[in-house]
């Protein structure tokens, strides 16, 4: 047995990288920051590549939503993670982008390859974005696609005697188990519990004699915006950064919690 | 000429340049393995070897196993293959200098060691990989070449450090080859004794390029060989050496006494009337080698450097937040430090000393890049006329130096203007080129190595000064302090300083180098058009000013009369070398920012703040282009002048010196006609307070014209330094270093 998996995945600015705000005209430009991977389809990723590893004959595909000059340096980390075909569209990528818009431009994309076998597709992403907290999006790219059995905040997937076997996180930190007779199906990851692969210049190589070409391909998506927005506004932080050497998690823990209650 | 496309601009930098930014600047924009390598790299650099530096790993000269962790970090993060070829277990294509002076320059970022010992293993392959057999090159690339279950093999390189205090001359090799057996019809068997000190990667190497020397009349001159640990004899790692620095590379005292198969000889031999005869000698195998390792050694210090901006900004914009005195929003509480001029002045200083740096050190390895196909087509040629190297190679290629300035003349002119039938001939003579490139390499890696780690090391200290006493402590951000005491070794390590001048002070005068550096003045002349404000102007006189100098010195005698230009005058060469050293820097920058300014508005990645970022690089290229003129400037008129004897009251000239009436006299006569005599006698018989009559050098009327032209040139270079420093108080910057993680 054997899959199709699409992981669908857009960009974030890096979160380790979050701007010093400072007085004075220059506006905070998050999107000058370092992007990455969005966190949470980053998690689907390594999921993805973990069951087609175990799966032979599984295909892995990326559709990437983001500007793709932006995305082409995001490629050059994450392509020497784990192999896989990378299928870029070019367009926005933040927190103003849709989700309306945005799952028609992925499902689209999906839609548009010649050679997908929708018995065998597995459509992965992330459970919600780091740009904006819709969470819907993989819902609705498995409605326009067709695909009804969807599973959200995904932490753990098995393939039993063809069937797949899916922790999804509920309340309480429970999690809710289900059995899928196989695919199609979306899910749609929480954060999984494979850790991020170390970096592969071998397997990037490969990879990017690939996405070079197809980046430079992409299609410019720009999708019908169905919101305006009146007025932004930074939420008004006081930043507390500290850095500190040899403090165990307890600790950083208890403080933590100290901080919250004050 | 193209018209003027400055226009001033309110744009300001933003943020700190990111990668997209840097690959533009640094040429890379196009090589998407150089940029997957840099993002591998970084990640091994500010993880594992950032937490090792923050968690004590420095703190011991021993080998430990937490040390030993990190090979097996740089095996799975391509760094350890990125040296081979791709049929050797590799994955780069092509010439691999540049790619090993960013894998040097991401890992210095955070530990100069790591970097040293990452590129000790590269060194000791080099040897082989320059000069050994194929069969030598195909079985130790494969024994080193990673792979999964597999611990490659890993090397020293032992070249002639002698122990210290037993009057052994440095220039001399410090190890014997011998003939142990030779039977008749077998190969022979060499006894190799090498005692070295300081050989980097010794704690753990499994096989050792050494130099030797023959102490056996059947063994013609030096060679280098391969000696493994596995071979019968003494092959004991000696003592960790106390270093005070570069503690996360393995460095000791080895003491080896092998027996090895001839066949270890590095590029083979043959055997000439019962006596073998090395096809290279040492020294043509670590001048291979040398020439294109340094560079990665200078880039390491700029690294740093250029590591130290982003934890010195946010030092100095929090100094005084957390005090319950300093309310927030206040000035002080937003900008700390920043509000004085002095910290962000010296700032600026470190920051543009780190970006000519990285300039030159990546301009020198992407120039080795380009000349490594032409150095094997040239040789490939010259074998074919049955040339193979040596002096004899030397006379060839001197004799095709007409032809490469001839190039070179026709490059500088217009393309209507050229003979293009015999340009194109000579750009695709591969031998033309190579001399060519040669020329420049010889200059720019002596350069690198020598500017980058010296003044480095200095503007280094800089930085720890600005951290107060946070800078000398182990918890300093961003490990400034251990970054300064590493930037030494780093300028002494591959050849001291006085190596370098040395290499310099001949490389300088070669008149295909010397013609490639007029070509470079016209060059920054039109830079200076097309964008003022970058300092290639004044650069360019500044570039004038040595080439008078070094012509005037090279031509004249000192008040002696002896020849001033000589090569054991190292009190004039060795000075003009930094000179030069200090305008390669400075036009590197310069260049980079104006590819920027090319190519940078055609990328999408680099619109938002492009303006800025070109605005703000600009300034730093003109802060360090007036300081780099101020300091030719200064080294050239010490030379100029200093050479001859300042006359003196005793002088016979001065026996004639008009007396203070007499001058008196004549100015009430003729109005204005003592001004032809700045020098009298007075009343009572004695000259005025003074060491002597002033100077006057009437033969040196045109070096006073460029001084004056030069102090000129200098116009603005401070409001620059200041616009620059007002950046540094509004760039936004992380909120935290990204390092240890």
């Amino acid at each position: 047995m054997s899959f199709e998996i699409i992981v669908c995945g857009g960009l974030a600015p890096d979160p380790l990288q979050t701007l010093e705000p400072v007085p004075g005209p220059a506006l905070k430009n998050e999107m000058m920051l370092p992007a990455v991977f969005d966190p949470w389809a980053a998690h689907a990723l390594y999921e993805a590549a973990h069951l087609a590893a175990q799966m032979p004959g599984s295909r892995l595909r990326v559709v990437c939503l983001a500007p793709k000059a932006k995305l082409q340096q995001v490629m050059m980390k994450m392509a020497q993670k784990l192999p896989f075909e990378l299928i870029p569209l070019d367009g926005p990528s933040n927190g103003f982008s849709d989700a309306g818009p945005t799952s028609e431009a992925l499902a689209g994309a999906i839609q548009a390859l010649p050679d997908v076998d929708i018995s065998r597709l597995l459509v992965f992403g992330g459970w919600e974005s780091a740009t904006r907290g819709a969470g819907v999006v993989m819902q609705m790219v498995g409605e326009r696609l067709g695909i009804t059995e969807q599973f959200l905040a995904v932490d753990e997937v098995k393939v039993d005697a063809g069937a797949l076997v899916i922790k999804e996180r509920v309340e309480g930190g429970q999690h809710m188990v289900s059995r899928c007779a196989g695919p199609p199906a979306v899910l749609a990851w929480a954060t999984g519990s494979l850790p991020e692969p170390p970096n592969h210049p071998q397997t990037g190589m490969a990879n990017m004699r690939t996405m070079m070409p197809a980046l430079q391909k992409a299609a410019a998506v720009a999708p019908a915006n169905g919101v305006a927005y009146h007025e932004v506004a930074l939420p008004k932080v006081q930043r507390e950064t500290r850095i500190v050497k040899d403090l165990s998690a307890a600790e950083i823990a208890r403080e933590l919690a100290t901080w919250v209650k004050e | 000429m193209q018209p003027l496309t400055h226009a001033p601009t309110t744009e300001t930098l933003k943020t700190l340049p990111g990668d997209d930014i840097r690959q533009v600047l640094w040429r890379m924009e196009d090589r998407y393995d150089l940029a997957m390598l840099v993002q591998s790299v970084r990640a091994v650099a500010r993880g594992p070897v950032a937490r090792l530096v923050a968690g004590g790993g420095r703190l011991t000269h021993d080998w430990t196993p937490e040390k030993n962790a990190l090979l097996a970090e740089f095996d799975a993060a391509g760094i350890t293959a990125a040296y081979m070829d791709p049929d050797c277990g590799g994955y780069l294509e092509g010439p691999k200098n540049f790619a090993l002076a960013l894998i040097a320059f991401e890992l210095a970022w955070v530990d100069a060691g790591a970097a040293t010992g990452s590129l000790a293993g590269c060194l000791a392959l080099a040897p082989i990989h320059e000069k050994g057999t194929p069969e030598q090159k195909a079985h130790y690339m494969e024994l080193a070449a990673p792979g999964p279950g597999k611990t490659p093999w890993r090397g020293a390189f032992a070249l002639t450090e002698p122990i210290p205090f037993v009057g052994v001359e440095t220039g001399m090799l410090s190890g014997r080859v011998r003939i142990a057996e030779w039977n008749e019809g077998e190969e022979p068997i060499l006894e190799v004794t090498k005692r070295g000190r300081f050989i980097t990667n010794m704690g753990f190497a499994n096989f050792v390029t050494a130099a030797v020397d023959s102490g056996d009349e059947r063994i013609q001159g030096s060679l280098m060989v391969i000696l493994e640990e596995g071979d019968p004899g003494t092959f004991d790692r000696g003592a960790p050496t106390k270093k005070l620095v570069h503690q996360l590379s393995s460095t000791s005292d080895p003491v080896l006494n092998l027996r090895v198969p001839a066949h270890r000889i590095i590029g083979g031999y043959q055997i000439k009337d019962g006596k073998i005869m090395p096809t290279y000698n040492h020294g043509e195998i670590i001048e291979a080698v040398f020439r294109r390792t340094r560079v990665t050694v200078g880039v390491m210090t700029s690294a740093k450097l250029l590591s130290a901006v982003e934890p010195l900004i946010r030092y100095h914009r929090d100094r005084f937040r957390g005090s319950g005195a300093v309310p927030p929003g206040s000035p002080r509480y937003e900008f700390g430090l920043q509000m004085k001029e002095d910290v962000t002045h010296r700032l600026i200083d470190i920051w543009a000393a780190g970006e000519a740096g990285a300039s030159l050190g990546f301009a020198a390895a992407r120039l080795f890049d380009d000349l490594d196909p032409l150095e094997r087509e040239r040789d490939r040629l010259l074998a074919e006329q049955g040339i193979r190297g040596g002096m004899a190679a030397l006379k060839a290629l001197k004799r095709r130096n007409v032809e490469a300035i001839e190039f070179l003349d026709q490059e500088a002119k217009l393309p209507t203007l050229r003979d293009q039938e015999r340009y194109e001939a000579l750009k695709n003579d591969p031998i033309v080129q190579s001399i060519v490139l040669d020329a420049a390499a010889n200059v720019l890696c002596p350069a690198t190595k020598l500017w980058n780690t010296g003044y480095g090391a200095q503007v280094m200290r800089e930085a720890v000064s600005l951290m107060g006493g946070y800078g000398i402590t182990e918890d300093c951000p961003g490990f400034l302090g251990q970054k300064w005491m590493d930037a030494q070794l780093e300028a002494t390590y591959e050849g001291p300083e006085a190596v370098q001048r040395r290499q310099l002070s001949v490389t300088m005068t070669n008149e295909v180098f010397l013609a490639q550096y007029r070509t470079w003045i016209h060059e920054l002349r039109r830079a200076g058009s097309r964008h003022p404000g970058t300092g290639a102007c004044t650069l360019a006189t500044a570039m004038e000013m040595w080439l008078w100098t070094l012509n005037h010195l090279q031509h004249n005698q000192d008040a002696e009369g002896a020849k001033l230009y000589q090569g054991n005058r190292q009190g004039v060469t060795f000075p003009l070398a930094d000179a030069l050293c200090w305008l390669v820097a400075s036009r590197a920058q310069i260049l980079d920012v104006e590819h920027l300014a090319e190519v940078g508005p055609r990328n999408p990645a680099l619109v938002d703040g492009l303006d800025g970022t070109l605005q703000f690089l600009r300034d730093l290229c003109h802060v360090q282009a007036a300081r780099a003129a101020g300091e030719v400037s200064r080294v050239c008129s010490e030379l100029v002048f200093g050479y001859r004897r300042h006359p003196s009251w005793e002088d016979t000239e001065c026996q004639s010196c008009f007396a203070e009436n007499e001058l008196t006299a004549l100015e009430a006569l003729v109005p204005g006609a003592s001004g032809f005599t700045s020098e009298y006698v007075l009343d009572d018989g004695r000259h005025e307070s003074k060491a002597g009559p002033c100077a006057r050098h009437e033969d040196l009327r045109d070096f006073a014209k460029l001084r004056a032209k030069l102090d000129g040139c200098m116009t603005g270079c401070q409001l620059t330094k200041d616009r620059a420093a007002g950046a540094l108080t509004r760039v936004m910057i992380p909120a935290a270093l990204d390092y240890p993680q």
